[in-house]
């Protein structure tokens, strides 16, 4: 009756990926079976966004600055310096603010969820939940998953900003840059899109680091060192997770949506 | 009253290392029964199978119609609210004092006022002894206190099934016997069926109805207590002993080599006369507590039961209702005279109420050991 123990190469992360999947699906399922969790929805969202919002900020003003350098030194050497602002704010939208997000909201909450979560598995909280017909998913992860992702969306907004307005900064000031053309050339390249797709990557990234914080929280090795071991992965598959999406999602926005003026 | 846990064929390994396998065995509904088992024999791992948070590769849990190993996730969770498991640590929420913690279950899953949940949640808090702890969180406890935190919150759904995971370890042997009178009386009030995960033998021997045993990969016993307890079984023996000779070993068992070495020293050594063991009476509900229907049921079915066992094993059965009934006088007569005096102490004011200790069940008239053909 028994099923023989498979053993090819390889099955065990496919078992891993399987699981983190459904795990995902069961989260998208579980939000909308009663009764929701407004509270801890609530808690999570405010512990999340007080523990993320200041070090990305004080993250993204130096990024925008960077790309915003970079671009600048790049566009007048090759006589373009009119179009510094708009290939800096596409930089720094479609790419920097969704992966900054979601390397902090990873780092900063992701790792407290998971050692949470991980910590409570091995006291056997999450089991005495279930024996009392309390599923620890509806009641613990769905709520950390949709606080993750609602703060990523929300935070990338403010990333945005301030990383544009950095770059700004830094190439009017310390590179002579005209005010004028920066803010001109926003709406010669930069369209509507660009923000669309910029928030949708911010709301996948944030869903993404709360479903992979969840997971390895709710399986960690037995033990202390376990938890530890099961937080340094989940921020570690993260990061990997994050950036390959973000490679399959810019390659296709770039297909699907023509460039402004193409 | 409490429901039949009916499991078939069981069996569940992790990796290669089979834990048990083919473990058959019927709880009764309402009767109180005990898992005996050296650490480590999975008795754990069995509980949890029976609610379901294990799933074994083979075999059925039956609850009242549900397979608590095949069924869909969304009947064993409603099946599981008829449950109250108590957790080896407590299990409790370390976010919240023990209060919430204990009404966890009924916020969860009751429409009750919170005037009724604090009724509920403190007068299960008194009967383990927990009174005035509420707003302590499980972090400032100690062990014994998280346990009996951790039996009060099962026992606050007022469940039809207990499952208790060695609610000894941990207490002192005082704490051990009040608990286990707690869970007698539990029995006796709720009716609700019982199992009591343990190596402790003094719980073994004095508080179930029936007893089991798992040893190496095997139910190696399941009967009625007596029957167990009077059992030549010698992996039963020894381990009712504590005893280090005999099969079980330090590691799980004794190589060959081993016992051969132990068989020829006991060889050696004069024997000791063989005398029938001793069968504890069996713990009774307190004072005022009304009478445990699951022990009179087991008596019943314990009484049709008698022609098909073995001369010793009715022998034993007979044994153990004596000593009980023997127990239940004395208690009963200390309890009139302490009456008495109290009365005759204060004797303008109004008789103290007494509560005459619950009888246990008789011997059926024509009981006999079979063998004993008039």
């Amino acid at each position: 009756m028994t099923t023989p123990q498979m053993s090819v190469p390889g099955a065990a992360a496919l078992r891993q990926t399987g699981r983190l999947f459904a795990l995902a699906g069961t989260v998208l399922a579980m939000t909308f079976r009663r009764p929701f969790q407004l509270r801890e929805l609530i808690q999570q969202f405010w512990f999340i966004a007080s523990v993320a919002i200041l070090p990305t900020m004080l993250v993204s003003i130096p990024f925008g600055a960077v790309i915003s350098l970079q671009v600048g030194s790049l566009a007048k050497q090759l006589g373009a310096q009119s179009l510094t602002g708009g290939a800096s704010v596409l930089a720094v939208v479609q790419q920097a603010s969704p992966l900054i997000v979601a390397l902090l909201i990873s780092g900063a909450a992701g790792s407290a969820i998971c050692a949470d979560l991980g910590s409570r598995t091995i006291r056997e909280e999450m089991d005495a939940m279930e024996v009392m017909g309390v599923s620890p998913i509806q009641r613990l992860v769905v709520p950390r998953v949709l606080a993750c992702t609602a703060v990523a969306v929300l935070l990338n907004g403010l990333v945005s900003v301030v990383g544009v307005a950095g770059g700004y900064f830094f190439n009017v000031e310390l590179q002579d840059g005209t005010p004028g053309a920066y803010l001109a050339s926003f709406s010669a390249l930069a369209q509507l899109p660009d923000l669309y797709v910029s928030e949708l990557k911010a709301l996948i990234f944030g869903f993404i680091a709360g479903v992979v914080a969840s997971y390895r929280g709710l399986n960690p090795r037995p033990g202390p060192k376990g938890v530890g071991d099961a937080v340094n992965q989940s921020v570690v598959v993260t990061f990997l997770l994050l950036f390959f999406v973000n490679l399959v999602m810019t390659a296709i926005y770039l297909e699907v949506v023509p460039a402004k003026g193409a | 009253m409490g429901i039949e846990v009916a499991v078939e064929g069981l069996t569940k390994s992790f990796g290669t290392q089979t834990i048990w396998r083919d473990v058959t065995l019927t709880l009764p509904a309402g009767e109180v029964t005990v898992l005996l088992g050296p650490s480590g024999t999975g008795k754990t791992v069995f509980l949890k199978s029976l609610i379901g948070l294990i799933k074994p590769e083979d075999g059925t849990v039956r609850v009242d119609g549900v397979d608590m190993v095949n069924d869909p996730d969304r009947r064993v969770f409603r099946a599981r609210k008829r449950f109250g498991l108590m957790f080896q640590d407590g299990a409790m929420f370390g976010s919240l004092n023990l209060y919430d913690n204990i009404a966890f279950p009924l916020r969860e899953h009751t429409r009750k006022t919170e005037r009724e949940i604090r009724r509920i949640v403190l007068e299960k808090m008194d009967t383990v002894g927990l009174a005035g702890e509420e707003k302590k969180v499980p972090g400032q406890i100690s062990g014994g206190m998280r346990k009996r935190a951790g039996l009060a919150r099962a026992l606050v759904m007022d469940p039809e099934i207990i499952l208790c995971d060695e609610p000894d370890s941990g207490l002192d042997p005082v704490r051990t016997a009040h608990l286990s009178q707690l869970l007698i009386d539990v029995n006796a009030r709720i009716d609700a069926t019982m199992l009591i995960v343990t190596h402790n033998i003094e719980i073994a021997s004095t508080v179930p109805d029936n007893i089991g045993m798992l040893y190496r990969r095997d139910l190696v016993a399941f009967g009625p207590r007596e029957t167990v307890i009077a059992s030549e079984d010698p992996v039963i023996a020894q381990f009712l002993r504590g005893s280090p000779e005999g099969p079980i070993g330090m590691s799980e068992e004794k190589d060959a080599a081993l016992l051969a070495e132990e068989a020829a020293r006991a060889a050696n050594r004069p024997r000791p006369v063989a005398r029938p063991i001793e069968i504890p009476a069996q713990l009774r509900p307190s004072p005022g507590e009304p009478e445990r229907s699951g022990e009179i049921r087991h008596a019943a079915r314990v009484d049709a039961l008698l022609p098909s066992l073995p001369h010793a094993a009715a022998e034993a059965i007979r044994r153990g209702r004596v000593a009980t009934a023997e127990a239940a006088a004395v208690a009963a007569a200390a309890q009139q005279a302490a009456a008495q005096r109290a009365a005759s102490a204060s004797q303008p004011a109004p008789q103290p109420e007494t509560h005459p200790a619950p009888q246990p069940p008789p011997l059926p008239p024509e009981f006999r050991p079979p063998g004993e053909t008039p």
